[in-house]
């Protein structure tokens, strides 16, 4: 016996719904998860009528599922936004080269502007450069800090007051839970944040308007809709950790549905003691880009590169930076010290 | 006794990755004395079909939590998840939501 949707009952339901356990139609399913997206941005305000809004665009299928929901509510309700897509390409053979082919096309599907900005021409380096360097081992600290880097630059290149990226409710969950097994209080109070004003020159504001979509929804969404994107693991990055975290999330919600959003608002209720020393965020001295030390991640990882001592941004070496921002040389046990690559 | 019964399975969202990465299967199941539903089905595929790590597919009788399963197009938690009985011809999609996005 079929189940009728919960909705229009008239249709055979087609899924039911981890927020809301409704058995809906796919009809009724496209509408309502449009809906709760458009909810999310009118009642945050995320965008403002004229604005060029970046559309992280990976390939995959959060950001695909996203730049199809902006276009089509940006039609639907003129939100009056210039749409473009935005993507990096690290440079990884076989991964990057793949799912920008699916960022290409989505861009002819679409018809939105594509700027694609590369590691390459950004730092110099490929990550298949840099993992030739310095291993398998820590070359996702490399990817992630020039990513966050490369989506801003891109975002200035082409004057764009907004960057929307994919993160939905699980990816935030996860994030938080690592946040808390990190003890990194200052990630955990921005990790749960639907938007960041500009944090300082070269840094643009980010928002997420799928925040409140669970992952299940937004697989639907694309799979129901057939949405062209690319799900294969990066070649390099098992990244075990965030794995672990997901993995326990989905056991939790196995076991309780509501997890996903109980550890969201667990991040968003936590508040920090007054005394709690925060990092102040100041700029980097070489580059200008958002910092809380005197120079930025990425021009310490990228100085190690560039010296052949890998290992400089990876852990503390705090003293270290300093030698190198007054250009002082190293001792010779500095160097063997972070020339040593552990595979 | 249950006739055989072709399905077509498949494999998309990274859980290919454990399929030789391949999407797309026609199989066939043999006859036995029980009809076919999901739970058995599960069985034959950690049996006859998976090439590696069978735990980040199977957890004990179902899929691992995170796998998204669809029969005939439909969620199936609402056809009776494990105690649905498959019919010749059925379509079962098994989509992975642990790979990055
Ligand atoms: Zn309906
Ligand atoms: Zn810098």
């Amino acid at each position: 016996m079929p189940i009728i949707c919960s909705s229009c009952e008239q249709k055979r339901a087609m899924l039911k719904r981890p927020k809301t356990g409704h058995s809906l139609c796919k009809e009724c399913f496209f509408s309502a998860f449009e809906e709760e997206v458009h909810q999310t941005i009118v009642s945050a305000r995320l965008f403002n009528s004229g604005e060029t809004v970046g559309i992280g665009a990976s390939g995959g299928k959060d950001s695909t599922v996203l730049a199809h929901v902006m276009k089509v509510l940006n039609q639907r309700y003129d939100y009056g936004l210039n749409l473009l897509l935005l993507s990096v390409d690290e440079g990884i053979t076989g991964y990057r080269d793949d799912s920008l082919e699916t960022v290409k096309r989505n861009q002819q599907q679409y018809d939105l502007p594509l700027k694609i900005v590369s590691y390459e021409e950004l730092y110099g380096w490929t990550m298949d450069a840099i993992v030739k360097q310095v291993g398998l081992k820590n070359n996702c600290t490399f990817c992630g800090v020039f990513r966050r880097q490369a989506l801003d630059r891109g975002a200035l290149m082409l004057k764009v007051d907004k960057i929307c990226t994919g993160h939905n409710a699980d990816d935030i969950a996860e994030t938080v839970l690592m946040n808390v097994l990190r003890g990194d209080i200052a990630r955990l109070r921005r990790c749960t944040a639907i938007s960041t004003a500009s944090e300082g020159e070269g840094v643009v504001p980010r928002c997420k308007p799928l925040k409140y979509a669970y992952e299940k929804e937004i697989v639907l969404y694309a799979y129901f809709k057939k949405l062209d994107y690319f799900s294969t693991e990066c070649i390099y990055s098992p990244n075990a950790y965030r794995g672990y975290a997901r993995a326990f999330l989905k056991d939790l919600e196995a076991v309780r549905p509501s997890a996903i959003i109980d550890v969201i608002h667990s991040g968003e209720n936590l508040s920090v003691r007054e005394g709690v020393r925060m990092p102040v965020q100041g700029n980097c001295t070489r580059c200008g880009y958002i910092s809380s030390q005197a120079l930025c991640k990425s021009c310490v990882l990228l100085e190690g590169l560039n010296r052949g001592l890998p290992r400089l941004g990876i852990g503390k070496h705090n003293r270290l930076r300093g030698k190198i921002l007054a250009q002082e040389p190293l001792t010779q046990e500095e160097e063997r010290k972070l020339k040593a690559v552990d595979f | 006794m249950a006739a055989p019964i072709a399905l077509h399975l498949e494999f998309g969202g990274g859980a290919e990755l454990l399929f030789g990465g391949v999407k797309d299967h026609q199989v066939t199941l043999p006859s036995q004395s029980q009809p076919w539903d999901m739970k058995r089905l599960l069985v034959w595929i950690r049996a006859n079909m998976l090439k590696e790590r069978p735990e980040l597919f199977v957890q004990g009788h179902t899929v691992r939590p995170g796998i998204l399963v669809l029969i005939n197009d439909a969620d199936w938690e609402l056809m009776g998840e494990l105690t649905y009985e498959l019919q010749d011809q059925d379509n079962v999609v098994f989509i992975s939501t642990l790979h990055g996005g």
